[in-house]
């Protein structure tokens, strides 16, 4: 069955290049423009897995996290995080929060499939 | 996102196009906060927008390899990272700075747009000064490291005995032990042992809890890095002990932990609008579309009036709420198209700041009304007429300091800038605390220049139009900074393009205040539809203040300026349109046709005289200037119901044109002007 994956960033760029990668591999994709959207998004469905930006207005990347792990039909839906290379402490509070791994900013296409083949069962 | 060529069907044009599309936005965000930080709004929810604006700009500019951009957007954001973690205070100093910053990374961002070298150096003190406002702090400065170096040395195969056990935390985010054996798999010869000695009875049983723990044997070439990698996300949830059997392995390394920095909790107060990013020209596409439908819909409308209503009652029901439907469609489909000015007021901050800088002035800017909304269309036209503005008031309005000082007014000058919407328009008004316009200067110039007879004697208005000649280049007016070969006149044929008026009001030594007035979309007018003679015109509704048919009694002649209308005590002058236009076959009598009373932004109320009222209708607006060429008094025409152009007057025009007719020769002769008007209606 078809996975399908909910990309949640603020930005379109982002988005974008996740959701065209994520979709060329075969993958379902969905998105958000932030935590609250997201969490609106995933009420409306089922996901395979989450990957999420943490800086965005609304709600941000740890707080949809927590939202999620907090018992909602998706807590034990893998959550990935976009992080860049210098925030170290970021990665710490996005694992702390619940997130099952992390994505580095900027990724090539290739590293994207194989971080989300990684935690994606 | 460094794509290699192999992905040839990897869009990363149109990708690039989306980032520098979004970053026009992120950096106006960050302009319109950071001005609200320097106006001593500290709260977190400013600090945290404008982080986030430089992070997403940083997050994409490595994603295409703009290199400059993302160690630029680097040190900016480790400094306003500072910043919002209070670990730098928001000084005087920082938010300049700040501001420095933006300015710069606005130019590298465009550099990178256009793929243009910056030259060697740039923004360099910028960037040194934050720099050095970090290490003030005390703050650590991390230089992002480039991809990094993966171990790609091949080893000769080697045994790790691996124990893994995990918590439960690590199933509670998602991991899976399964997918962490399957990639140790991949690396090498795997042999597998579980040690289940702990799992309870299935009734004791927790579904979510880990039970199970595992000793791994790998053969492999790869490097411990390696395999420790697939522990990556792990790491903190599960006991590891990798070890290299033949060798005598030391303990584990410690896994970095890194607990510092606290919980970002970046809620933004500003509520974002969900909003889809389309195409300019599908939108114009269909307002072209929606015109067309709108113009079928009236000839309809107008057919279905002549056909007996007790016959075909439901066939007019139906053109019926087909008008309803057009008309809200349209609405809606102009509603996209509409933006607020904010996106241009937005760059006039810097242009200040930059130019007071070079000027030696102290000036800042106030705006207002930066949500008005106006027609995208007309926006783009708005900046430089608005650009220059600015440039005019702070080169010849603000005084140098000591100037302002001495004439007892403080030494930062101000500029207002402000948009309003008034009576269907938009009124945009730049207004600044400077000298004003010295009106005998600008007259002597005037005179020397021929521009003004020598014993005319102009009025004070007047005298401030004259700024708005072509021509009018002096040395005392024209600079280098605002000058650029671009004068008030160029300012004012470009709003007049846009169906816009610009007019100036000016007091000596105490400022001076230039106002556009601009339509809000110039794609749609609702009319009034009149008759003239054999003619049909159409008023645009807005202007209309009331229409009445007059007394005799109460139209009085003024000397070379025709009639006036005596209205409740007011006297209003009176425009005969067949005079304007030359049509023969009209009424021309006010009291036996309509006088229908227009407000005008410069010649304030007047009667246009007409033949008969036709009816109400929302036309849409061609150009003439497109489909023809521009004629005075005129501001587009339309195709009505029956088929038949009508033309659209630019009421504020008229009068004018009017005055010029009667007070030059008389009523009877034919106006040269207003020819290519009459051509234009008997071509129709």
């Amino acid at each position: 069955m078809t996975k399908r994956i909910l990309a949640v960033d603020d930005s379109k760029t982002m988005r974008d290049m996740v959701s065209f990668t994520l979709k060329k591999a075969g993958f379902d994709v969905a998105e958000a423009e932030d935590g609250k959207a997201a969490l609106n998004v995933l009420t409306g469905g089922k996901f395979d897995l989450i990957i999420t930006d943490l800086n965005m207005p609304n709600m941000d990347g740890i707080s949809l996290i927590k939202n999620v792990r907090a018992g909602s039909q998706h807590r034990a839906v893998p959550i990935l995080i976009l992080t860049t290379e210098s925030d170290g402490a970021k990665k710490a509070d996005g694992k702390a929060a619940g997130a099952t791994g992390w994505l580095v900013k900027p990724f090539n296409p290739e590293q994207l499939i194989a971080t989300v083949n990684r935690v994606c069962p | 996102m460094p794509v290699s060529s192999e992905q040839e069907s990897y869009p990363v044009a149109q990708f690039r196009k989306t980032y520098f599309e979004e970053c026009a936005e992120l950096l106006d965000a960050l302009q319109s906060n950071l001005e609200l930080l320097s106006s001593g709004q500290e709260d977190d929810e400013t600090l945290h927008a404008i982080f986030r604006s430089v992070h997403s700009i940083k997050g994409g500019a490595g994603a295409f390899g703009c290199t400059d951009l993302v160690a630029f957007s680097h040190t900016f954001e480790s400094l306003l990272d500072a910043l919002r973690d209070h670990k730098i205070a928001a000084s005087q100093e920082i938010k300049q700075l700040l501001l420095r910053a933006s300015d710069a990374l606005a130019d590298i961002v465009n550099a990178a747009r256009l793929e243009h070298q910056l030259p060697p150096n740039f923004a360099a003190d910028t960037s040194a000064a934050m720099l050095d406002a970090l290490q003030g702090a005390g703050q650590a400065f991390e230089v992002p490291a480039g991809s990094a170096a993966v171990e790609t040395k091949s080893l000769s195969e080697q045994r790790y005995r691996i124990r893994f056990r995990p918590h439960t935390e690590m199933l509670k985010k998602a991991n899976e032990p399964l997918l962490l054996i399957r990639q140790l798999r991949k690396l090498g010869v795997l042999s597998t042992e579980v040690d289940s000695s702990s799992l309870p009875a299935l009734a004791a049983l927790d579904p979510e809890a880990a039970y199970l723990n595992w000793t791994f044997t790998l053969d492999t070439a790869v490097p411990r890095g390696a395999v420790q990698d697939v522990f990556e996300f792990v790491e903190d949830d599960c006991d590891l002990d990798i070890e290299l059997v033949e060798v005598a392995a030391g303990p584990v390394e410690a896994a970095p932990s890194d607990a510092g920095g606290a919980v970002a909790t970046a809620v933004a107060a500003v509520s974002v609008a969900q909003s889809i990013r389309v195409d300019v020209d599908k939108v114009d596409r269909l307002v072209n579309l929606v015109g067309e439908l709108v113009i079928s819909q009236a000839m309809l409308t107008e057919q279905g009036l002549s056909l007996p209503a007790d016959k075909y009652p439901q066939l007019i029901q139906g053109i019926e709420a087909l008008a309803q439907s057009a008309r809200e469609l349209q609405e809606s489909v102009m509603a996209i198209r509409a933006q607020p000015v904010k996106s241009v007021f937005a760059r006039m901050p810097r242009i200040v700041r930059e130019l007071a800088a070079t000027l030696g002035k102290e000036v800042r800017i106030v705006t207002s009304g930066e949500m008005t909304e106006i027609d995208k269309t007309v926006i783009e036209q708005l900046n430089d007429p608005l650009t220059h503005m600015i440039r005019n008031a702070l080169d010849h309005g603000i005084e140098p300091p000591a100037e302002r000082a001495a004439a007892g007014k403080p030494r930062q000058g101000t500029i207002h800038l402000s948009a309003a919407q008034r009576s269907g328009r938009i009124v945009i008004e730049v207004s600044d605390d400077g000298r004003g316009i010295n009106r005998e200067k600008i007259l002597a110039k005037a005179r020397a220049r021929g521009l003004v007879p020598a014993g005319a004697n102009l009025s004070d208005d007047e005298v401030d139009d004259l700024i708005f000649l072509p021509a009018f280049s002096t040395a005392d007016v024209i600079s280098n900074i605002s000058g650029r070969g671009v004068g008030m006149d160029v300012v004012k044929r470009n709003v007049q393009a846009l169906g816009g008026r610009i007019s100036v009001r000016s007091r000596f030594g105490q400022g001076s205040s230039f106002s556009l007035s601009l339509p809000l979309t110039l794609a749609v007018v609702d009319g009034m539809v009149v008759s003239v003679g054999g003619e049909t015109f159409i008023i645009p509704l807005v202007a209309i203040v009331e229409n009445l048919r007059p007394q005799v009694s109460e139209i009085h002649p003024v000397v070379g300026r025709g009639h006036v209308l005596a209205l409740r005590g007011e006297y209003l002058p009176l425009v005969y349109l067949h005079r304007v236009f030359s049509i023969s076959d009209a009424i021309g009598d006010p009291c036996r046709g309509i006088v229908i009373i227009v407000q005008s932004e410069n010649a304030g109320r007047v009667g246009i005289v007409v033949d008969e009222l036709l009816g109400q209708q929302q036309v849409v607006v061609k150009s003439l200037e497109a489909n023809y060429e521009p004629v005075d008094g005129i501001s587009g025409a339309t195709i009505l119901g029956n088929g038949r152009v009508a033309l659209i007057l630019d009421v504020a025009r008229l009068h004018e044109i009017d005055i010029r007719g009667t007070a030059g020769r008389l009523p009877a002769s034919e106006d040269s002007r207003t020819e290519p008007a009459k051509d234009m209606i008997h071509a129709a």
